[in-house]
């Protein structure tokens, strides 16, 4: 049975702040909220795309550089774009994979950007890190039961 | 075997261009060009930045974690590290597995072989073969694809999901899966597991053999382009399995050189540093490999795909092979020599694990409950497979208290390290000769790596990362040009 929600977090576990989306994941993964199905991978791939259907809200989960902490959270929308030259998709790029793939619009998602500062190999989970996925946490324990934030 | 356009002789009075993606961790997969004032080149290097750390990220640990620990090296190729790493911790164990514990770890490996070369073909490499290698970048994509070919690109998408669940089935679970272990494996598959991936097999097979044949097509429609376009003589060395067949899992090193003789053959690879070593440029942090017996200068070799399949006597499941013998034929052989034959003869080996995935889920010993092997316990191992990109290596040393004490990776893009540089010199002489830098000129430099499909960057990344960008420096530092590609994929100057 796939769950209304998915919740998909990528990165490295063992590439310090980089574990963020994984241990995001592990985290909600943990608490066993009915209609909610969690993945985790390294990077996002076309077969992703594949995750998306039939859900009826997706909440996509990475670490981020760019992000102000401890966190930002965004609409996503389908979108073309050359990620193609890396091995790691962007996320609109595998909505746009779906719309493709579907010829219809991908369920609602957002983009779950969790502030990261470190990332060498062998590094674990930073304490400022620490701090902005407990905040990432709180926010979505709202999101995934409550209903679609703006 | 010259290294002519390594080194240019007076550099000082050159503009340099580099084409640097700046990426977080492994990252730095820069090139460099050295342009006089006619734009004629004179230097090109492609500098990667090795897996820095990974032998220190190894060392201490007790040795029953290393196949999980690695597969954290590399977010593109982990079931290569996992088995690479199973099979050297396999010989500290003095374990010969039992036949389910080998065939299970060969239906994982055929598994990943067809999604890694499914996902090359079908999402890398596809835009620039349908589009053209200067094509406009707002096409030229696995979007592109998708909207002007979708039932190409779906079979893609599912060739590679397939791959991805033959691995989800035999590793335990999607990533960071636990399924090969010192001396075995630690689950076989249920019947109702087996039964799942039998369904959808033959419909793989099938669409392998189809992609064998876009291939095909298009090296007859583009046969003189593609077979000059980064084209060089090289060496060549991959795994064999005893009777001279392919073996992608297990055998002896098999090398050969630019004109088809052997230099050595079924080489216990337990002792690959007998024949191998590497050398050290000061303008890359990436080592190159070399046969000992050529010396640096003439004795670097190829591996992965076109090695392979040039390599072996034949092919052990029959569509394949059947393949094989086109592709070594076609055109007096000349394809088995094209930096673009990589792409052909990766497609040769997505049918081969096809295949043998599918004569694996009929072999009842996967089913079976042997999975693990005890020997006499050894210090060294030394573990050998090649991964979709060529020869992996992985060797430990562990001590009495079962520590990891001294690992040592070579990786496949490391072996391929020369001839990647080779490539992107002939195909700087070929197109960039003369002309002002431009995106679609800059990509049939990427066109050349891509070939390789060589792990520039991957296990880690965040939002906003992998620009690439190039600048044109005059000889007074003064920046000429710039073109920059962002994390979206637009470019700006």
């Amino acid at each position: 049975m796939t769950g209304r929600i998915l919740v998909f977090g990528w990165g490295n576990p063992s590439r310090g702040d980089d574990a963020l989306g994984p241990l995001f994941v592990e985290r909600i993964e943990a608490l066993q909220l009915p209609g909610v199905d969690c993945l985790t991978d390294f990077q996002l791939q076309v077969e992703h795309a594949l995750d998306l259907y039939g859900r009826d809200r997706i909440l996509f989960v990475d670490a981020s550089l760019e992000a102000a902490p401890p966190f930002a959270v965004e609409r996503i929308a389908a979108a073309k774009d050359a990620s193609f030259t890396t091995h790691a998709m962007t996320p609109q790029a595998v909505l746009q994979v779906y719309v493709e793939l579907e010829d219809g619009d991908p369920p609602p998602t957002w983009l779950l950007a969790i502030s990261g500062e470190r990332y060498e190999l062998g590094e674990g989970l930073g304490a400022a890190a620490q701090r902005n996925l407990e905040a990432a946490l709180a926010w979505a324990a709202d999101w995934l039961v409550a209903g679609q934030p703006d | 075997m010259s290294l002519e356009l390594e080194t240019a002789v007076h550099p000082e009075n050159l503009r340099r261009v580099a084409i640097e993606p700046v990426s977080r961790v492994e990252g730095h997969g820069k090139v460099t060009l050295l342009l006089d004032e006619n734009n004629k080149v004179h230097q090109v290097r492609l500098h990667i930045v090795e897996f820095r750390g990974f032998e220190r990220f190894i060392q201490g640990r007790p040795y029953w974690e290393v196949p999980v620990m690695v597969q954290r090296l590399c977010g593109i190729c982990p079931v290569s590290h996992h088995l690479a790493a199973s099979k050297a911790l396999d010989m500290i164990l003095g374990a010969k597995l039992t036949p389910t514990a080998e065939k299970l770890r060969r239906l994982m490996h055929y598994g990943q072989i067809l999604q890694s070369h499914a996902l090359h073909f079908f999402h890398l490499a596809s835009p620039d073969l349908l589009f053209g290698f200067g094509a406009d970048v707002a096409t030229r994509n696995v979007v592109g694809v998708i909207a002007a070919a979708p039932e190409v690109a779906k079979k893609g998408v599912l060739l590679r999901k397939y791959g991805q669940e033959v691995i989800r089935l035999t590793a335990g679970k999607r990533v960071h899966g636990t399924g090969t272990v010192p001396g075995g494996v630690n689950k076989s598959l249920s019947v109702a597991e087996r039964d799942l991936l039998l369904k959808d097999i033959y419909q793989m097979v099938t669409w392998s053999r189809e992609a064998v044949q876009i291939i095909k097509g298009l090296f007859a429609q583009n046969l003189a382009a593609y077979n000059a376009f980064g084209r060089f003589r090289s060496h060549s060395m991959s795994l064999i399995r005893a009777d001279g067949a392919m073996d992608l899992y297990h055998g002896g090193l098999r090398a050969r050189d630019m004109d088809g003789k052997t230099l050595f053959d079924h080489f216990d690879y337990a002792r690959y540093w007998d024949v191998i070593t590497e050398g050290v440029k000061s303008w890359s942090y990436m080592k190159f490999p070399f046969f000992k017996s050529l010396g640096e200068e003439a004795g670097w070799y190829r591996v992965g795909p076109l090695a392979r399949v040039a390599n072996c006597d034949f092919i052990p499941t029959p569509l394949a092979d059947k393949e094989r013998v086109e592709f070594l034929a076609y055109d007096g052989g000349s394809v088995a020599g094209a930096t673009l034959g990589y792409h052909w003869a990766r497609m040769i080996e997505m049918l081969h694990a096809a295949e043998s995935i599918k004569d694996l889920l009929h072999d009842d010993d996967i089913l079976g409950s042997d999975l693990m092997a005890k020997g006499e316990r050894q210090e060294r191992g030394v573990g050998v497979i090649e991964a979709p990109r060529g020869t992996l290596i992985h060797h430990y040393r562990v001590n009495e208290d079962d520590q990891v004490i001294r690992a040592n990776l070579i990786v496949s893009t490391t072996h391929n390290n020369q001839p990647m540089n080779e490539a992107i010199r002939q195909v700087a002489r070929q197109y960039l000769d003369g002309n002002e830098v431009t995106e679609g000129l800059l990509n049939h430099i990427e066109v050349a790596i891509r070939c390789f499909d060589p792990c520039l960057s991957c296990a880690t990344h965040a939002l906003g990362q992998m620009p690439l960008e190039v600048e044109l420096v005059a000889a007074d530092g003064t920046v000429a040009s710039r073109l920059a590609k962002g994390s979206d994929g637009t470019f700006c100057r």
